[in-house]
């Protein structure tokens, strides 16, 4: 059983990796990468809102919205599948709203360095990806607390590592139009292609 | 009627979504290994950003400020959903393929991006030619990528054979990188090299 998650974990970070093999978070994995410790904010904030909202909107899913999941309050037929995307858009950006005011409130320091990220989280397509992900695999409640960490963590390592390259990057001699983001395409894809060697791993 | 003109045609090369403000790449990464299903994302996101423009700019004056994200958000969830429910019934084969990214419409950049910078501002007309005409802009890539991606990546364009593979007695070797995730990065980054040799403008440097 143990194993079991373990694997999803691994698989979440590295196998799966949520900017690397699926493209998702590319509009913030592109623009906050430019120096390490702005990219560690943000990845930071990714790992915790991911990890927090995807078991929320499981919840909500298996009991609220699922075919015949409101048997409870009496309406086994009734099937609000479709009302899904509004429902996780809306929990995401209230979630990210109370994490902004309790983090203000409570630690501080945390919240003037996470700073922008926060609010900008909202309109990450890595956490509604992950959440659609958890629903279109069907994962269980512990399954998509695990694979909400991992896929959290994966995101951050992603965009540390990006940061990374780019800050050495500096000191090269890049052609002209490529400069900025050009390159910075590149060199993603390179790492995809690096990440690309995990995909054989069996678990 | 000029300046419509050029509010129509100013997104579509001049100022692409994609190359020129990088806005939108998660999906037009990940959708592009066909033609067919860049072209079906590429009409639902059309569809999604012309309408979301015409909707925000008409009630544009009653949204309070405070709130307008979370008003644009549901407008385009919304749409989204519409979008969404079209394609599973009209194509499901490629609903299937397209899997979670059309739901991440709701937040590609472009969309809320336009709806921030120029519907809360613009009269309706207006706004939704914009709306269309980011939508083409984006759709160019995509439809750019898209076709290279099949072409150089199994020979075929549309599921109609081009080039003929090897192993069908022809020629052409397929290059599977070209079917996986890291080409598509490297042809966006090439497209964008390509941009701004054709039309430089000051390179932000980091």
């Amino acid at each position: 059983m143990l194993e079991h998650y373990l694997s999803l974990f691994i698989k979440s970070i590295f196998i799966e990796n949520m900017a690397l093999a699926f493209f998702l978070g590319m509009c913030t994995f592109l623009a906050v990468s430019k120096r390490v410790e702005t990219a560690a904010g943000l990845g930071i904030a990714v790992v915790v809102v991911q990890t927090i909202t995807l078991p929320v909107n499981n919840l909500i899913y298996n009991h609220v919205l699922r075919e015949g999941a409101l048997a409870w309050a009496g309406l086994p037929n009734l099937d609000l599948s479709f009302l899904g995307l509004i429902t996780y858009i809306g929990v995401i950006a209230a979630i990210v709203q109370i994490l902004e005011m309790g983090l203000d409130k409570y630690v501080p320091a945390l919240y003037n360095s996470l700073g922008i990220f926060l609010p900008l989280i909202t309109v990450n397509c890595a956490i509604l990806g992950g959440s659609l992900f958890m629903i279109e695999r069907d994962y269980t409640f512990p399954e998509s607390v695990v694979f909400g960490l991992g896929s959290g963590i994966g995101f951050a390592l992603a965009v540390i590592g990006l940061a990374g390259i780019r800050e050495k990057m500096k000191y090269s001699d890049v052609p002209q139009g490529l400069r900025g983001l050009g390159i910075t395409f590149i060199t993603a894809g390179l790492m995809a292609i690096a990440f690309m060697a995990f995909s054989g791993i069996q678990l | 009627m000029n300046k419509l003109k050029k509010v129509f045609w100013e997104p579509v090369f001049n100022n692409n979504p994609i190359i020129g403000q990088i806005l939108g790449i998660c999906s037009a990464l990940a959708v592009t290994s066909k033609l067919e299903t860049s072209m079906v994302m590429s009409l639902a996101v059309i569809f999604v950003i012309a309408f979301s423009n015409l909707s925000i700019s008409l009630i544009r004056k009653h949204i309070p400020g405070s709130i307008r994200i979370l008003i644009e958000m549901t407008i385009i969830a919304s749409l989204v959903i519409i979008a969404d429910q079209l394609i599973k019934a009209f194509a499901y084969d490629v609903s299937k393929q397209l899997s979670v990214y059309v739901g991440l419409i709701i937040t590609n950049c472009i969309l809320m991006g336009r709806a921030e910078a120029f519907a809360l501002k613009e009269p309706p007309l207006k706004s939704f030619l914009d709306g269309i005409g980011n939508g083409i802009g984006y759709s160019l890539v995509l439809l750019i990528v898209g076709f290279t991606r099949e072409l150089l990546g199994s020979g075929k364009v549309l599921g109609y054979s081009i080039l003929r593979l090897e192993t069908e007695g022809g020629w052409y070797v397929p290059n599977g990188l070209f079917l996986l995730a890291p080409s598509a990065f490297v042809l966006i980054g090439v497209l964008i090299w390509l941009l701004r040799t054709w039309k430089p403008k000051p390179v932000q440097e980091d």
